[in-house]
């Protein structure tokens, strides 16, 4: 392990990418501190003012400070985006090790049905799920993970099918341990790898395709700041202050190209073959 | 490529989309809301309301539901739209025509601009053009379109410039140029996340070929070098793109309902979303159909595209 780490500090993605999200993890736990101003107070004699010395991203419409609301909105962003990808990510890897443990014919049905639903674009399968349940930030990142399920699916079934074959798998059903304990604890710890890789790369999706949802008015609510509904409030200001948009854009944009540098320097350091 | 393989695949892409279609009338009746409160207002009477449902059919149970709308559907009837009082067909259609208009545009412009970009930084690997196409292609995928789109705004369609127009839709059949104009923004924004999609794919597929034994061997073998590039390494590099363009093409679906709604564009996407908020379940029902229908044929036709011009793959 400590060995796969330091392979991912010395790739040019790894270590730029664990660097950036590194620096991302400072507002996300610690947002709320960090900001100078309440995220939600107005300043009417400040109203969409460029970066300054009072307020030093600038301030949107009503006179709150961008810089309040991009510390306090990292959470809702990122967070939310993970928890979604992790959701995803947990739903796939049951469906694909059961589907892969039972093989034959069940197998079959479930990857066509997967296959199946994959045809639905994904932000189209994620507006059709919030649009049923209802728009919320919490309902968002359910039609998210439900969105990621059967792609991890099908990656978790196609590593499930290698770890299958491995003797220790023979060894359990010849102990005559349940379906259950063999899949749980023998077949998905030894999937887990390639998973993470996937998911990471995933979380990049997510927090686009959960900001996406915001901004259509699908997901996070106002007054909240999730960055996606920053942009979305500041529509009607672009030409006014564009910093409005600038910055939760760059925001986005910071962390999707940090899980997607991890991504791929994870999957170098774990497959040194290639 | 093997006749079994194409019927294989044509019944395959039918069980496609008999499942999306379950999918989509499935989600959709979970809808909170009936559909007659919808038409008819909150303050409705009960037998008022059991009329209405009884002629849309709402009594009926889920699965006869399902058949009408899908035999509907099979025969060109999408139904009638809650919003309008208009057959939802027509009008998905005429809005389906406008977003394969935009999104051809941008495909066009994407090859044009990824194939070149994807080249040179093979060809110049790991030195400083390569870098800034791979820094380039991750910025592009990964900025979500309502924030290229809307910096696109910024940049090309302030007031004061009068540059292009920020929204709307001109046919090109009344006035070319004018509906041309129109095009420049949400084409210049689907572009943009293409070109960072497909030029890192024509990069690594070139990459590889570059270092095969047939391209070495017609560099020995004395062929120009542009013969070489051409015919022999950028024409093999191409193959694999052709999946990837595909699978964009459900990326381009999804990202053409943003860019619709920003531009206020009058396509699938745009029309989707505005049948989402307005709960109108029979348009919802189209749009998602259609757009997933859409997609599912694109997949199909690379798939065969592929098989058919790649002749090394046996497929059974």
């Amino acid at each position: 392990m400590t060995e796969a780490l330091a392979r991912l500090l010395r790739s040019p993605q790894g270590a730029l990418g664990s660097a950036l999200l590194l620096a991302l993890a400072v507002p996300v736990v610690a947002g709320p501190w960090l900001a100078p101003y309440d995220p939600e107070q107005f300043h009417f004699t400040a109203r969409l003012l460029g970066p300054g010395p009072d307020f030093w991203l600038g301030t949107d419409q009503f006179g709150r400070d961008l810089l309040s609301r991009l510390l306090v909105g990292a959470r809702s962003t990122v967070l939310m985006a993970v928890a979604a990808t992790a959701l995803g990510t947990g739903l796939g890897a049951v469906i694909g090790n059961v589907s892969a443990f039972a093989g034959g014919r069940l197998d079959e049905i479930v990857m066509r049905l997967l296959d199946a639903v994959m045809a639905i674009p994904g932000l189209l399968f994620a507006l059709l799920i919030v649009t049923a349940l209802g728009a919320s930030e919490l309902n968002a990142l359910i039609a998210i993970g439900i969105t990621f399920t059967p792609g991890m699916a099908r990656i978790a079934r196609s590593v499930a099918l290698t770890v299958r074959k491995q003797d220790y798998v023979s060894a359990a059903i010849a102990r005559g341990e349940t379906q259950g304990y063999i899949v749980l604890r023998e077949m998905l710890p030894n999937c887990v790898a390639p998973i993470i890789v996937e998911a990471t790369i995933r979380v990049a999706f997510a927090v686009m395709l959960l900001a996406t949802l915001s901004f259509l008015g699908l997901g996070a609510q106002p007054p909240s700041s999730e960055w996606g509904l920053m942009v979305a409030e500041a529509r009607q200001f672009i030409f006014r202050n564009p910093w409005m948009i600038v910055w939760p854009g760059i925001a986005i944009a910071v962390v999707a190209v940090g899980f997607n540098l991890l991504g791929d320097g994870l999957r170098d350091a774990l497959n040194p073959r290639t | 490529m093997s006749l079994s393989y194409f019927i294989r695949r044509c019944g395959y892409i039918v069980f496609t989309l008999l499942v999306v279609s379950l999918l989509v009338f499935g989600i959709t009746q979970l809808l909170p809301g009936n559909a007659a409160v919808m038409l008819l207002g909150e303050n409705a009477t009960p037998e008022a309301l059991a009329a209405v449902s009884s002629r849309l059919g709402l009594d009926q149970p889920a699965w006869l539901q399902y058949w009408h709308w899908l035999s509907g559907v099979l025969a060109g009837d999408f139904g009638t739209s809650l919003r309008t009082g208009l057959p939802v067909g027509p009008m998905i259609f005429g809005a389906l025509g406008r977003s394969l208009l935009l999104a051809a545009a941008a495909l066009l412009l994407m090859l044009a601009v990824a194939v070149p970009l994807g080249v040179v930084a093979a060809l110049k690997r790991g030195r400083l053009a390569d870098l800034l196409v791979s820094l380039v292609s991750y910025v592009g995928v990964s900025v979500p379109e309502f924030v290229t789109a809307t910096i696109v705004l910024i940049l090309l369609a302030d007031p004061a410039l009068r540059l292009f127009p920020a929204s709307g839709y001109v046919p090109l059949g009344e006035d070319f140029w004018a509906g041309l104009h129109h095009l420049v923004l949400p084409v210049l924004t689907i572009s943009v996340i293409l070109v960072a999609h497909v030029s890192r794919m024509v990069r690594s597929e070139m990459v590889d070929v570059l270092h095969s034994d047939y391209v070495r061997a017609a560099r020995l073998k004395g062929l120009r070098r542009r013969t070489v590039l051409i015919r022999h390494a950028l024409r093999n590099a191409l193959l694999p793109t052709i999946t990837v363009v595909a699978l964009d093409v459900g990326y381009l679906l999804g990202g053409i309902i943003v860019v619709e709604e920003i531009f206020a564009f009058p396509g699938i996407g745009r029309q989707l979303i505005v049948a989402i908020q307005a709960r109108d379940l029979p348009a919802i029902q189209a749009g998602a159909l259609v757009m997933a229908a859409t997609y599912g044929l694109a997949n199909f036709a690379a798939d065969i595209a592929y098989a058919w011009l790649d002749k090394r793959i046996q497929y059974d």
